[in-house]
């Protein structure tokens, strides 16, 4: 649309100008880290817990919770931004990237061009399996230095901090490659296929 | 999960909103009339973005709940006023009728109900959670519709209950509709409604029970929501049949 009206009265937070670089538009930053999922939190049984990637049906590798915390870890530190509006700086995740989940298969790329994350309790979301390797994601067991929280995807969460972070599924049970695009649970509702915070992505058409 | 269609699969683009009333639902919480140019209509439970423009031309964008059901024309957002927040103390205390905003929706098309998901409908909301929940129960009344629902509805005081009046004359006027309020900080004096956080017991009383299979939609601050949906799931309802809308500080 054109020209946005001024909204007689309001004055905007001043944005710092080294902010300006950092928050995408439309979002304004947080120190607090809230919660949006769209069900109960699952109650996880991490003996019982499995971490799968599949290229279609076909099952590339499978952990245990004890074999996934023995494949190598990374630590990144990173700025995220949820669909909702908030921006959150500087947040520390640790765990294994999505690189060395298919290195530890024999793979050294993924198998197909888009990916489908799947989710204890039914969640998906979907990506072009670029986005998700050349280390722009990890699939994270910690934040902080301390285990994730319960309503924050414990025990492990995918966190693809270049997008909304609706990508970055809570309660991740694998990634499964798949040769054409899907849409995942919000992209069935109107979301966004892709999700780039910083052309503003957030529904179907932006 | 089963998901409901798409409302509006296509294009949702930037509208501008005028302010036609605006009316104190309580000391804190503001509820906007506006009228909203080929407002493509919504299900009760959606939200829109609301973006603001300064003079400088900075802008800031937030979420609100649609109050209204989608059989009235205009749309009402019940705005709570954070007072560190940027945006809802203007909108719930600067906004005057004749003022004009962007908007932009219908949103969400998960937490969403209309009389075709049938019942029995369990509504759970917390402070200004009920909203979505309110819009959902304007709908039913209007539509007739019979299936039994009921709404439990936790706030900390007596006049921090966002629509009560409405709520209390809705209730009076259908056998179907029962409505149980629990006050956590403060209650009047007689008051005959619960008194603490909703728990494992009161849930098992309020709820109807798993096997009857009702709908439940639980909207409010994190903590109500994520301690509600979890022992809703302990006690034995299906979690595939609780939807939840959280509602962080951040809200702001």
């Amino acid at each position: 649309m054109a020209e946005s009206p001024i909204s007689r009265g309001f004055r905007a937070r001043p944005r710092l100008e080294a902010h300006r670089h950092r928050i995408p538009p439309g979002q304004h930053l947080v120190t607090d880290f809230p919660v949006l999922s769209a069900g109960p939190t699952p109650a996880v049984d991490l003996a019982r817990w499995r971490f799968s990637l599949r290229d279609g049906e076909q099952m590339l590798g499978e952990w245990s919770w004890d074999a996934f915390n023995a494949l190598p870890q990374t630590e990144i530190k990173t700025d995220i931004h949820c669909v909702t509006t908030w921006s959150k700086f500087d947040t520390v995740w640790r765990g294994v990237t999505v690189d060395d989940l298919l290195r530890a298969v024999g793979r050294d790329g993924p198998p197909a061009p888009y990916v489908m994350m799947h989710s204890i309790g039914g969640y998906t979301t979907n990506l072009p399996s670029a986005d998700i390797v050349d280390g722009k994601a990890m699939v994270a067991t910690q934040f902080d230095n301390k285990p994730l929280d319960p309503e924050h995807g414990w025990p492990a969460r995918l966190v693809v901090p270049h997008l909304y972070f609706w990508k970055s599924a809570k309660w991740i049970s694998g990634l499964r490659f798949m040769p054409t695009n899907e849409p995942g649970f919000w992209e069935e509702l109107g979301y966004h296929e892709y999700g780039d915070p910083w052309k503003e992505q957030r529904y179907v058409g932006d | 999960m089963s998901v409901i269609s798409p409302t509006n699969p296509a294009r949702t683009t930037w509208r501008v909103a005028e302010v036609v009333e605006v009316r104190d639902e309580t000391p804190r919480v503001r509820t906007l009339k506006l009228h909203v140019p080929d407002w493509p209509g919504h299900k009760p439970g959606q939200h829109v973005d609301v973006r603001l423009t300064d003079e400088e031309g900075l802008q800031a964008q937030r979420s609100y709940s649609i109050a209204t059901p989608p059989e009235e024309k205009m749309i009402s957002l019940a705005v709570e006023r954070l007072e560190d927040g940027e945006v809802s103390p203007y909108l719930a205390r600067e906004v005057r009728v004749g003022d004009r905003f962007e908007l932009r929706g219908p949103i969400g098309g998960y937490f969403v109900w209309t009389v075709e998901c049938g019942g029995p409908l369990v509504l759970i909301g917390g402070g200004s959670g009920v909203v979505p929940l309110v819009s959902m129960l304007r709908h039913r009344a209007i539509q007739k519709a019979t299936m039994p629902a009921k709404l439990i509805y936790s706030a900390r005081r007596y006049e921090e209950l966002i629509f009560r009046d409405e709520i209390d004359r809705l209730a009076a006027s259908d056998p179907n509709l029962e409505v149980a309020y629990t006050l956590t900080r403060e209650q009047p004096a007689g008051w005959q409604g619960g008194t603490k956080r909703l728990d494992k017991e009161s849930l098992k009383e309020l709820v109807p029970a798993p096997n009857v299979n009702p709908q439940i939609f639980v909207c409010g601050p994190t903590g109500l929501v994520e301690a509600t949906a979890r022992l809703l799931v302990e006690i034995g309802h299906d979690r595939g049949r609780i939807r939840t809308e959280r509602f962080g500080p951040t809200s702001a």
